[in-house]
């Protein structure tokens, strides 16, 4: 295992004060802090060589080709992907659309794409609009009653219709762990494509595609310590080839005339048309060697006990209702009683305490877990038992809520 | 500044707002000019509804989901604006945001709506704190959605 005291000192925003607490930050489903190592990457890109990419015949330009491409060769390492199947997106937003977009001439009228209520808005709209345009259907693999995604209720949702099987390795609202591995094997036993959602699993748990044998996978930087705006889109290099590209430019031709005859770039570069984000690939780099030093399975580990102490602590009070106490994820969705979730975010905001609150996908909330908005406290590895002590402290007296104006 | 009510006091009413909330329904008249209020960084969805006869503010009521904050503020507006010439109801507006913002304004004009004081403490509340109030200040400059 790590020392978390030792960790904390990499990260700089844990120094700061939120209305006079020290800041425990609870809302890393967000988004993530980011290290030391990832802010100076960044600098030493701007202060040091900074150029374009792909573009250049001089020293730096040389220089930030080899950051950029080695950045690849990094997030290929990550989830053991090949290099060639790493196409640089701005986030899983970006990813999913790409691959929507892309997945469209395979997809015909009648088709039938399966998601789940508990997908993020990112992995459902996109799916409208193919749907839309194509005339498929959307349809919804049921979920237990807990919320889950089973490999039976896939297995009975699946038919010779179904063209596109998209889901969240990991919810966002509730925090479980789906089985992707099964649920792949079981989607290309109907000749159906596999996407997954990892922005909630890439930051946490080793992510292997290969292992999945998912068709794409789709992530962003800024969760996992890594700046914004920068995602990852993995895919199969034989259906990436097949694809055509959401977006035109320079950089993903390789000659074009004006007549119209356009020659596309082998995948990856097909995908990344247009100046990249490069200082988002070397910052995403410097995080995932910083994660990896720690280790995957140690942070999966540690976040696994950190909820399991939160819980146990929670559940031993009684004006705390958790909707998730099962899921494997450091997720806690919850309530304090009588009190509606926004009024809970400003207390805890009183108390140096950043969760998020909300209708985090109003389906899930109202079908599964009876409520119009929950508060969600999500963990990542920096986090302590000590600041999980002082958030049951503050949800003790929660229905005070009014404290955060008035004390 | 010198106010008449305690912090205790303060926090009575805006649970009795809360959980009791005034003029709370919605109407089904085409005479009301109706706004919907929402934001994509808040839960609180409200609709406000106004009806304007000779230039008063004859009715006030709104419905929808909110927290505290967003349903006592809305819950006190209405009190307040129901029966004002538009003049006074503008007035009032002017007032509030100016308390909001932490700036000068005229306490006896808002009554019971000075409990939100303190908004500026929570810093991401001041938009519960004002979305009955940006409704009908959106109404009365008449830019407004119908719907
Ligand atoms: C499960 C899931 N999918 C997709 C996204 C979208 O990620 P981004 O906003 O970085 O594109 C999120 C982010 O909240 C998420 O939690």
């Amino acid at each position: 295992m790590f020392d978390v005291n030792e960790i904390r000192k990499d990260f700089p925003m844990l120094k700061n004060k939120m209305q006079n607490h020290d800041l425990i930050y609870f809302d890393n489903a967000a988004t993530s802090l980011k290290p030391t190592c990832v802010i100076k990457a960044i600098n030493d890109y701007y202060l040091k060589y900074c150029a374009n990419a792909h573009r250049g015949d001089y020293d730096i330009a040389h220089k930030v080709d080899e950051e950029y491409e080695n950045g690849r060769n990094i997030v290929a390492k990550f989830i053991n992907a090949n290099p060639n199947e790493i196409v640089f997106t701005s986030g899983t937003t970006m990813g999913l659309n790409i691959v929507a977009y892309g997945l469209m001439d395979k997809i015909n009228e009648g088709d039938e794409i399966l998601i789940t209520e508990a997908e993020h808005a990112s992995n459902v709209l996109p799916w409208f609009k193919i749907a839309k345009e194509k005339n498929a259907i959307i349809k919804y693999i049921p979920l237990t009653k807990e919320g889950k995604l089973t490999p039976d209720s896939l297995k009975n949702t699946l038919s010779n219709k179904t063209k596109v099987v998209a889901i969240a390795h990991v919810s966002n609202v509730l925090g479980y762990v789906v089985d992707a591995k099964t649920l792949a094997k079981l989607t290309h036993q109907y000749g159906a494509y596999f996407v997954l959602d990892a922005a909630q699993s890439a930051p946490h748990l080793k992510l292997d595609v290969k292992d999945i044998d998912a068709d794409f996978v789709c992530f962003s930087g800024h969760k996992m310590l890594g700046p914004t705006g920068i995602g990852v889109l993995y895919g199969k290099y034989k259906l990436l080839k097949e694809m055509d590209p959401l977006m035109s430019g320079g950089g993903m031709n390789t000659r074009f005339d004006m007549c119209g005859d356009v020659g596309l770039q082998i995948p990856p570069l097909k995908f990344e048309a247009g100046t990249q984000n490069i200082e988002g690939v070397i910052g995403l780099s410097s995080a995932i060697k910083y994660l990896e030093k720690i280790g995957m399975n140690n942070i999966e580990e540690y976040e696994k006990e950190l909820k399991k102490y939160a819980v146990e602590k929670l559940k031993k009070l009684d004006n705390v209702i958790i909707y998730n106490e099962n899921s494997e994820s450091g997720i806690i969705t919850f309530n304090i009683k009588d009190v509606f979730a926004q009024d809970a975010g400003s207390y805890f905001n009183s108390k140096g305490i950043a969760v998020r609150t909300g209708l985090h996908c109003a389906k899930i909330l109202v079908n599964f877990l009876h409520t119009e908005a929950t508060v969600r406290a999500s963990l990542y590895f920096y986090n302590t038992k000590e600041e999980i002590d002082a958030f049951v402290e503050a949800c003790k007296s929660g229905g005070d809520f009014l404290d955060a104006f008035f004390a | 500044m010198h106010f008449s009510l305690s912090p205790e006091m303060m926090r009575e009413i805006i649970m009795d707002h809360y959980t009791n909330p005034r003029n709370k329904r919605e109407v089904d008249d085409k005479n009301y000019q109706t706004i919907y209020m929402d934001s994509t960084s808040c839960i609180d969805k409200i609709y406000v509804q106004v009806l304007i006869k000779d230039n008063i503010l004859v009715d006030v009521v709104w419905h929808g989901i909110g927290c505290a904050i967003s349903s006592a503020s809305t819950s006190i507006m209405s009190e307040l604006l129901k029966g004002k010439t538009v003049d006074e109801a503008n007035n009032i507006l002017k007032n509030y945001f100016a308390m909001i913002d932490e700036k000068d304004f005229d306490e006896n004009v808002l009554d019971e709506a000075v409990v939100f004081i303190n908004t500026s403490r929570q810093p991401a509340r001041i938009k519960c704190a004002t979305i009955g109030y940006r409704g009908v200040d959106k109404i009365l400059k008449g830019d407004k959605d119908n719907g």
